[in-house]
């Protein structure tokens, strides 16, 4: 069995690019192991065509690569078949796909339930949707502790909700979301339940079934894959009866000058030559993981969170933004009182440690904390103790030159 | 530590920002923000009679580049004829802050001079 992360660094060259010390933002994008790029290499050098089209050996190749990805996301994520997988630009288009479809069998009087808590990518094609079509968000508060107030959920959730859609892990606070609980929430009404995976999939195992969520969003970036793919998972029935969004090749099943009929799902969904490097490397991401085993790599995040935490909690002024243990991943957010979060990441910076200071795309949830926004260390596989301590270390310097 | 970017007049200004608050009545005045990192700057200019800055003030928070940068603005603007302060340009802001502000933060720091254009754009 390999050693985490000792026996993985080799497989990251960009790790140590840059003199970097510590990489301490795989929560915004994760770096990108060897075997990913070779994969995507493969294809480029290979096997380089369209897919779902030409009648050549490569462009079967490459079809036959294209769609063993699928096979691959699909057992990841224990769907029932592959063709419960649409292969999309990443999180934020898997979210705008949702919303634009589905928003448009909703009406005025039905409401969407999301939380405080979400990305940005949750929350404005939610707000663009509805002033199309008329139906009214609703936000699920947070408690003092920085988890969903599960009470209010339960209240809020009711005969008019027709959709929730909910961060299964929050990028700005680190909570892990009790998504089970919602989806029985959801269904009780008739509502369906949408998952913001973007920071769960890469940390823990996510069985679709498990959760028995309806529908489930994620990009590859943040798991070792390429940037510019993602996925949209949905139940069979759903996605066939769901509507695209966006027309053209590859997505119909017959074009007549007047009107056209759609393919099935899930290429009914993906319009147009797809990123196929970005797919092919997306199923060679999966299979990484897969390969060190995701319990491993939540029980890594966990151990190295909790150090971390612990640490970072003996430095005086600074404030964890965020559970400080139970249900969470290894994003930490925190404020050092006198700091701004740019000038602490500047500094940060000059000493090789690489974290994201700002709102983080959730700009509601620091209104709503009274934050300008926080800075954030992130940790993935190929992070140890020693980047947490590197962190420490570089956090004490920054409030020295700042006369903190 | 390569600690250039916060010397002790950056922290100061950031710490004492000079000709903080609001005009009540201002000839021009101007908010703008930095969406990126949620940095805000007001500023309000009071001119006279003859077209000088009279009075300026501002109101803020972000960063200590951002901050700094706004209240030694301020400093420059007092007193200067409406078309000194129309001339002034990134590399009058790069003087005053007297740091290699680099590419990452060069948003932060030219803060102050995107509200001060607005605010002459916006004439009240
Ligand atoms: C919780 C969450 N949702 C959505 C997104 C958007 O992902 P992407 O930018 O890859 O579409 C992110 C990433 O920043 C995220 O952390």
């Amino acid at each position: 069995m390999k050693k985490l992360p000792a026996d993985i660094l080799k497989d990251f060259p960009s790790l140590h690019a840059m003199g970097m010390r510590a990489y301490l933002d795989s929560a915004a994008s994760s770096l990108t192991p060897t075997p990913v790029l070779e994969a995507m290499d493969g294809y480029y050098k290979e096997c380089r065509s369209n897919v779902h089209r030409g009648m050549y050996k490569t462009a079967g190749e490459a079809t036959a690569r294209y769609e063993a990805a699928r096979g691959v996301v699909a057992g990841f994520l224990n769907a029932s078949s592959p063709e419960e997988v649409v292969f999309t630009s990443g999180t934020t288009a898997s979210l705008n796909l949702l919303a634009a479809s589905l928003g448009r069998e909703l009406k005025p009087g039905d409401e969407v339930v999301l939380t405080e808590m979400e990305h940005h990518a949750d929350v404005v094609p939610w707000q663009e949707a509805a002033k199309r079509h008329g139906f009214t968000l609703k936000f699920i508060p947070l408690t003092e502790g920085f988890t969903l107030d599960m009470d209010a959920a339960r209240a809020l959730i009711g005969p008019k909700t027709r959709i929730v859609s909910v961060a299964h892990a929050s990028n700005a606070l680190g909570t892990v979301n009790p998504v089970k609980e919602l989806a029985s929430l959801a269904h009780a009404v008739g509502a369906k339940l949408i998952v913001d995976a973007a920071q769960s999939v890469p940390h823990m195992k996510v069985d679709v079934r498990t959760l028995d969520c309806d529908f489930l969003a994620f990009s590859a970036h943040k798991m070792l894959g390429p940037t510019g793919v993602g996925v949209l998972w949905g139940r069979k029935g759903l996605l066939e009866a769901m509507e695209p969004t966006q027309y053209g090749g590859d997505m119909i099943r017959e074009v007549r000058p007047e009107a056209s009929t759609w393919n099935d799902a899930p290429w009914k969904f993906e319009a147009g030559t797809p990123n196929v490097a970005g797919v092919i490397g997306l199923g060679a991401a999966v299979g990484y993981l897969q390969a060190i085993g995701m319990e491993r790599i939540e029980a890594h995040d966990r151990a190295l969170a909790a150090y971390a935490i612990g640490k970072l909690s003996e430095i005086p002024g600074l404030e964890i933004v965020g559970p400080k243990a139970g249900e969470r991943i290894g994003a930490i957010s925190f404020t050092v009182e006198g700091a701004h979060p740019h000038d602490l990441a500047t500094l940060l910076d000059r000493e090789g440690v690489a974290v994201r200071g700002g709102h983080h795309c959730a700009m509601p949830l620091m209104a709503r904390l009274g934050l300008s926004g926080t800075t954030r260390a992130s940790f993935y596989l190929y992070n140890d103790e020693s980047d947490a301590d590197a962190l420490i270390d570089a956090i004490l310097k920054a409030k020295t030159v700042l006369k903190l | 530590m390569n600690d250039e970017l916060y010397q002790e007049n950056i922290l100061d200004h950031n710490k004492n920002p000079r000709n903080a608050g609001r005009i009540e009545g201002a000839s021009r005045q101007a908010k703008e923000l930095n969406p990126s990192c949620g940095d805000a700057i007001e500023l309000f200019l009071k001119l006279d009679g003859c077209d000088r800055v009279q009075d300026v003030k501002f109101d803020g928070h972000g960063c200590a580049i951002s901050q700094a940068s706004v209240s030694m603005l301020t400093e420059r603007l007092k007193g200067r004829p409406l078309a000194e302060v129309m001339a002034i340009d990134e590399k009058d802001i790069l003087g005053l802050l007297g740091i290699d502000v680099g590419p990452m933060r060069m948003k932060c720091a030219m803060l102050s001079l995107r509200t001060l254009k607005s605010a002459l754009a916006c004439k009240k």
